[in-house]
């Protein structure tokens, strides 16, 4: 306990400091009292409070497991995460995302959770599929959701009535976007309609679904596909209409912070913002979510995390009894309450959409039964990386898309035919 | 530049230093004590065994994965010669290799004007002489992410103050460091900028080693400002633009910082601005490569070092030892 107050103290003061002290060897076989003491990694300082709840409920039920938090900024949290694995002072439990997930699971550094979740009867039905099925490889089971990400068209209410466009709703479709953006762009108030800025999470990977593509399917790269294209010129054309402001001005200054200074009408952003966007007066006065509008299919991204136990870990009885009771719905209503991220688990969403009555965030979990999983590979990063260096000019305006998006695919193919090797 | 900061070593060097003062300038040949050398082996260890420990066996370490395929969580198999043979063959070094040659010779650029900086400082009568040094001095000792960060600042497109300067002129706004064909510019321009002051402090030191008999003579036969700088100052400070050089080279071969601070990853001038240095941090770290990052680093060993002794060689056509 008295550890735990240190713990929470060294958090509030020095996040940083907090993880960077990993203190592998000293926790890692440290039996306070008999009691089994489990690490948890992590890298959002945001969720350290809402995570430390969970741990506390989970402790009043396990009265023989203990759990410390390690936290390790998102900058540096892979690389730590890799070294502390070789090292063998990897966490016993830790945050994965869709990403890095196939990495892992291929290379047999992860516990198998297929058998546990069976024996336990842990309610894995009650997460989106689309969220559960990233966190699967080969057929088995890796890791449990905690949180979802949907994206949804963010808007900003008093642009609309200067322009005097209607509010966007369910009923609109890529024309009625586009309208409306032409509609609002007001060069002499430096106000554009929407920002296409180059985010492959939030902007284009929802419209290439949208648009019928696909990114990823049985290895092969999906961007040559005529629509897929369709769903990249979706923003290039925005740019070329001069509705959006051109991507080598988003890198500069990014979309998100462009709506939030209410010099951009739309915006395509996470569900994850809302809290930021709360916190910003105007936005929480005037701003408003809907779902994405309609291209050829209806579709928004879904990502979240989960958490997976090292299969290196000493202690993974305790280790898989933290993960069962996070995948739960006490774990997930704490969670919730916090603000933070929306709980995957079924239902327990009300705290967070009660925690910011002016937006609908409703809108967020009704996308749900069309959200595509994030797409991932062995070595995502590889061809994430090569998204945005091969987009970046037609994202700027210069270059053909089309171009752009085959030479990505012929690319991209080469760096799934590596990962097979 | 990051020299072990131990406290042992820098006890050593002084140390070390005391009696050589004491004895001048012939101290150190005046016959083997072999006491003494021992003592002095034993205080340079510590820096000598952090050197080898932590640089020339990782570079041996180095050498050795670069012939394997490296597992993101330990583990390796030799595969030859294959992780050159893709380095060779992919365009983006290729392109790395050209960007990173560009940023050596914008480098050089440094030192011209830091001479020219240094003479201006070691005019006769100049007042707060240390205030400028120090003034000079401080980006050089002031973190790169700082540098970057306000730099980006400067450059912003939409509210950067160069922008709004160069409108005053009439010039429409232009997105520095986001545009394919300034962002290397720009970012070379910084380094420029926060290297002066490194190089300043070599060549005011090395100006100030130049004997005064021959500037007053060079004034008796009645030469100018001018004609001294280069007729003395000059060819007498030219070993340590030799030395200068070299660094210089070395370090912009070594570009990374600045990149990765300045240039986001969604920014579209990035494949135009990436250095060899921060396409090898992408492969060993971002995209679990390192055996072929290995050899990536292997490719920059030998570019640096055959530039090394190149200048080397040409030195011999300008270098004036007096």
């Amino acid at each position: 306990m008295r550890r735990r107050t240190l713990l929470a103290g060294a958090l509030a003061a020095t996040p940083l400091a907090a993880g960077c002290s990993t203190g592998g060897e000293a926790s890692g076989t440290a039996e306070a009292g008999g009691r089994t003491t489990l690490t948890y990694g992590m890298w959002d300082v945001a969720q350290a409070p809402g995570m430390q709840q969970i741990i506390k409920a989970f402790e009043r039920e396990n009265p023989d497991v203990s759990v410390e938090i390690q936290l390790t900024p998102w900058n540096t949290y892979w690389t730590t995460l890799r070294t502390s694995m070789r090292g063998g002072t990897a966490p016993d439990v830790f945050w994965m995302n869709a990403v890095n997930i196939q990495l892992y699971a291929a290379n047999g550094v992860l516990e198998p959770l297929g058998e546990h979740i069976e024996r336990d009867r842990t309610p894995v039905g009650k997460h989106p599929k689309a969220l559960v099925d990233i966190y699967a490889y080969d057929g088995e089971q890796y890791g449990l959701p905690k949180d979802f990400d949907t994206i949804g068209l963010w808007y900003n209410k008093e642009l609309f009535d200067k322009a005097g466009v209607k509010y966007p709703d369910s009923s609109w479709t890529w024309d009625d976007l586009r309208d409306a953006a032409r509609e609002l762009t007001n060069p002499k108030a430096r106000v554009y309609g929407i920002t296409a800025e180059m985010d492959r999470q939030s902007k284009f990977y929802p419209t290439v679904f949208g648009a019928g593509g696909y990114v990823l399917r049985d290895g092969r790269s999906g961007f040559a596909d005529e629509r897929s294209i369709e769903g990249l010129r979706f923003w290039t054309d925005l740019v070329d209409r001069g509705w959006s402001p051109p991507q080598s001005a988003m890198a500069e200054v990014r979309s998100r912070n462009l709506y939030l200074s209410e010099q951009t009408a739309m915006n395509y952003d996470l569900s994850a913002m809302a809290s930021f966007m709360y916190g910003t007066p105007a936005i929480k006065d005037h701003g408003g979510v809907t779902v994405l509008p309609k291209g050829r299919e209806r579709a928004t991204v879904i990502h979240g995390l989960a958490n997976v136990i090292s299969a290196k870990s000493r202690k993974k009885k305790a280790a898989w009894k933290f993960v069962d009771f996070m995948a739960r719905r006490p774990a997930a209503e704490i969670q919730a309450k916090g603000g933070v991220t929306i709980s995957s688990y079924e239902d327990t969403q009300d705290a967070w959409l009660k925690s910011m009555p002016e937006f609908d965030l409703r809108n967020f979990i009704d996308m749900l039964d069309y959200a595509v999983p994030y797409p991932s590979s062995r070595n995502t990063a590889v061809w994430e990386d090569l998204e945005y260096l091969l987009l970046g000019a037609p994202f700027s305006g210069k270059g053909n898309i089309e171009d752009a998006a085959r030479t990505l695919a012929k690319q991209m193919d080469r760096a799934l035919d590596e990962e097979d090797k | 530049m990051a020299v072990f900061p131990s406290t042992a070593a820098a006890e050593a060097e002084g140390r070390i230093r005391r009696p050589r003062t004491k004895a001048g300038p012939g101290g150190a040949t005046r016959g083997p004590n072999s006491r003494t050398q021992k003592a002095a082996y034993l205080f340079i260890a510590p820096i000598g065994l952090g050197f080898l420990l932590f640089y020339i066996w990782p570079m041996f370490q180095t050498f050795g994965y670069s012939f394997t395929s490296f597992g993101p969580f330990g583990g390796n198999s030799w595969i030859g010669g294959d992780n050159y043979a893709r380095v060779l063959q992919d365009v983006t070094v290729w392109r790395a290799v050209g960007n990173t040659l560009l940023y050596g010779a914008i480098g050089l650029v440094t030192l011209p004007l830091s001479i020219a900086v240094a003479a201006l400082l070691n005019r006769r009568g100049l007042r707060g002489v240390s205030v400028y040094r120090a003034l000079y001095f401080i980006p050089f000792v002031t973190l790169p992410v700082a540098v970057g960060l306000v730099w980006n600042w400067l450059y912003n497109g939409n509210f950067g103050l160069l922008n709004e300067v160069l409108s005053w002129f009439g010039m429409s706004r232009h997105y520095w460091v986001s545009d394919p064909s300034s962002a290397l510019w720009a970012i070379g321009l910084v380094s420029v900028w926060q290297s002066i002051g490194y190089y300043l402090i070599i060549f005011i030191a090395g100006i100030k080693g130049i004997p005064q008999d021959y500037y007053e003579a060079a004034e008796l036969d009645g030469a100018g400002p001018v004609r001294r700088f280069f007729t003395i100052t000059l060819p007498l400070l030219s070993p340590s633009i030799f030395f200068a050089a070299i660094i210089c080279v070395i370090n912009s071969l070594q570009m990374f910082d600045l990149i990765y601070v300045m240039m986001a990853p969604t920014n579209p001038a990035l494949g135009s601005t990436q250095s060899v240095v921060s396409l090898f941090y992408q492969w060993a770290f971002q995209q679990n490569n390192q055996g072929a990052a290995a050899a990536l680093a292997f490719v920059l060993m030998l570019l640096t070092a055959s530039l090394t002794y190149l200048q080397f060689r040409l030195q011999k056509r300008w270098v004036h030892y007096a």
